[in-house]
């Protein structure tokens, strides 16, 4: 009983980060039709950029709980400036190239990134865990469960709303939308693709961003944070189906509680247990859960 | 069969690679195996990549190629490398083929991201295997030839000219696959699937068929690498960066020879060595900035310049 509480709670914790690393991903590529590899850059980016934030900001001795606004400055800091640098620096350049290429171009700039990375912060290991400790711990029966980690889910809900609201119910969504189902009549019908695309690569990459920058109180921010976040984030956006937000949302629930699952059970097959639900959820639909199957042109 | 003028060029280049063999310092003979090896793996990118598929995920068959050699020697204490590197050869194909049944229905990104998430589901199962050392991976005993087992230097020369020889072996098989009906239908493909399908040819059978052949490559690079390094680890043969780098070897070299993807990697090994010893920091940035340039200028690879070059001469 209490294994499955601790499977359930830590589930929908890793689910909520997955949620919020790979919702950005899921809505460029809905968009723009761009896998970003540079996404786990981003990330790193972002919590590198939040760590150090903190860092300064609990050296000037300002009141504890304003850590908070900072994080989310970095994120947003980083993905405006980082999301504007590479999308109208770099991608705008390739538009109407082969969609393999562009995923190259963007693994181009994640190899670019990283090293950047090096150059900026140096290799040692950046620490800021103010903000964990802060908010304590909760016990839920005889467990002990750090606030801060619970928060996540919270988080990840209030971005998955703003998100679906933003989508459906302002006029910029719709906007949005309709390019997704058809770039070309969008265009035709007088929507400003372009601004479409450099708003939709900017915001992405802010969640990518943010991803980071609530993670760096969690871990040990370290040279390479960010390789291994872009594969999870397109395993969790394929088991949902390319593009969909509400996709995004079910399969980081599905991997995280599987994975949460398996940690506590069988933590030998912990890594691996996320690409075979992929592999399983593929072979009976292939193009994810939420996804359409697109039609094949002659 | 006549010797065509492809066969002359095989000769000349294994009379050259031989010689080198002798020749040369120790470190470039090693650089030179492990470039052979990686231009192995590239050959078999090439065949996809003619069929507009950009395998993402290529490590899975490298890694299982060097673990293959790496078990047989722990567990069975074979020893023989020709028997090994059949071994590994034959067992990324089977992998393939099982892969390969889920994978050949996609196609673009989902292709190239989808064989990605594969290869990391090698590299999750060796991470986490504490018999095989997990990350830390393990000693690879050195190879005997036939009954021959050279040391040191000998050593060193012997496995140069075996995977010399597999190099040019694939070469010349990759060169007759791709000029029979089977292997041109690549660019057929590349065009217009669907028309394809109409003539009546199955292709996901034939992406699956390339699929197989780009593994038991594949495997063979590993092989030789776990060979020549003496040390296998998942992070070193698994890892989907390793895949970023045969990507990155078949864009350098560009798909339009067989020779290219031994050149390119011979390249990459090289430029990778000098910019590890000068500026370690600095090395995915060079990475990166090279392979902007050349999908900007030189779409069709390094080997692009030369064909150019003979025709203006």
């Amino acid at each position: 009983m209490l294994t499955l509480l601790a499977i359930l709670v830590d589930g929908l914790v890793y689910a909520s980060w997955l949620f919020i690393v790979a919702v950005g991903l899921s809505l460029i590529f809905g968009v723009m039709k761009i896998l970003n590899v540079a996404h786990g850059s981003l990330y790193a980016f972002g919590a590198y950029a939040a760590a150090t934030l903190i860092g300064a900001y609990f050296n000037a001795g300002w009141a504890p709980l304003g850590s908070f606004a900072v994080m989310l400055l970095a994120a947003v800091a980083v993905g405006a400036i980082l999301g504007l640098a590479l999308e109208r620096g770099l991608l705008r350049f390739m538009y109407g190239r082969d969609e393999v290429i562009i995923v190259l171009v963007t693994y181009a700039a994640f190899l670019i990134l990283e090293d950047s990375i090096l150059l900026i912060w140096g290799t040692n290991p950046y620490f800021a865990f103010q903000p964990y400790a802060l908010l304590g711990n909760a016990s839920v029966g005889r467990l002990a469960f750090a606030n801060y980690d619970l928060s996540m889910i919270g988080l990840s809900v209030v971005t998955g709303v703003l998100l679906w609201w933003a989508l459906t119910h302002t006029r910029q969504g719709k906007l949005l939308q309709a390019v997704i189902h058809d770039r070309e009549m969008a265009q035709a019908l007088g929507i400003n693709v372009t601004r479409v695309f450099t708003a939709t690569f900017v915001l992405g990459a802010m969640l990518g961003a943010l991803g980071g920058a609530v993670t760096a109180p969690q871990i040990s921010v370290t040279p390479g944070i960010g390789v291994e976040v872009i594969v999870v984030a397109f395993a969790v956006v394929v088991i949902g189906g390319m593009g969909s937000i509400p996709g995004a949302a079910i399969g980081a629930l599905i991997v995280g509680l599987i994975r949460a699952a398996t940690v506590h059970l069988f933590p030998q097959v912990e890594l691996f247990v996320i690409y075979a639900v992929m592999s399983l959820v593929l072979a009976f639909r292939p193009a994810g859960l939420f996804g359409r199957a697109a039609a094949r042109k002659i | 069969m006549a010797i065509d003028r492809f066969g002359v060029q095989l000769g000349l280049a294994f009379v050259v690679l031989a010689a080198a063999g002798f020749l040369l310092p120790a470190w470039a003979v090693f650089l030179l195996t492990l470039s052979l090896a990686k231009g192995l793996v590239v050959l078999g990118l090439l065949i996809l990549w003619r069929t507009g598929l950009v395998p993402f995920g290529q490590a899975l068959y490298f890694g299982a190629g060097a673990y293959a050699v790496g078990l047989l020697v722990l567990l069975t204490g074979l020893r023989d490398i020709v028997v090994l590197t059949l071994a590994a050869i034959l067992i990324p194909m089977l992998l393939a083929w099982l892969v390969g049944l889920l994978l050949c229905r996609y196609r673009d990104i989902f292709f190239a991201m989808l064989s990605m998430a594969f290869s990391m589901i090698l590299y999750g199962i060796l991470v986490k295997t504490e018999a095989l050392g997990s990350t830390d991976g393990f000693n690879v005993a050195p190879p005997t030839f036939l009954g021959f087992a050279p040391s040191g230097e000998t050593m060193r020369v012997s496995i140069y000219l075996w995977v010399a020889l597999l190099s040019l072996a694939a070469a010349y098989g990759v060169h007759r696959y791709l000029s029979s009906a089977l292997g041109q239908l690549a660019s057929a493909i590349r065009d217009n699937e669907i028309r394809v399908e109409y003539l009546g040819v199955s292709v996901q059978r034939v992406i699956l068929i390339k699929a197989i052949i780009a593994a038991g490559l594949a495997g063979a690079g590993g092989a030789v690498t776990a060979f020549a390094v003496g040390h296998i680890d998942p992070d070193a043969m698994t890892y989907w960066t390793v895949s970023g780098e045969f990507v990155f070897i078949t864009i350098l070299s560009g798909t339009g020879s067989i020779f290219a993807p031994f050149v390119g990697s011979l390249l990459f090994e090289l430029i990778r060595s000098f910019a590890i010893q000068y500026a370690p920091h600095f090395w995915q940035m060079v990475l990166g900035v090279s392979l902007l340039l050349i999908i900007l200028f030189l779409p069709n690879g390094l080997w692009s310049v030369f064909t150019r070059l003979r025709k203006r001469g």
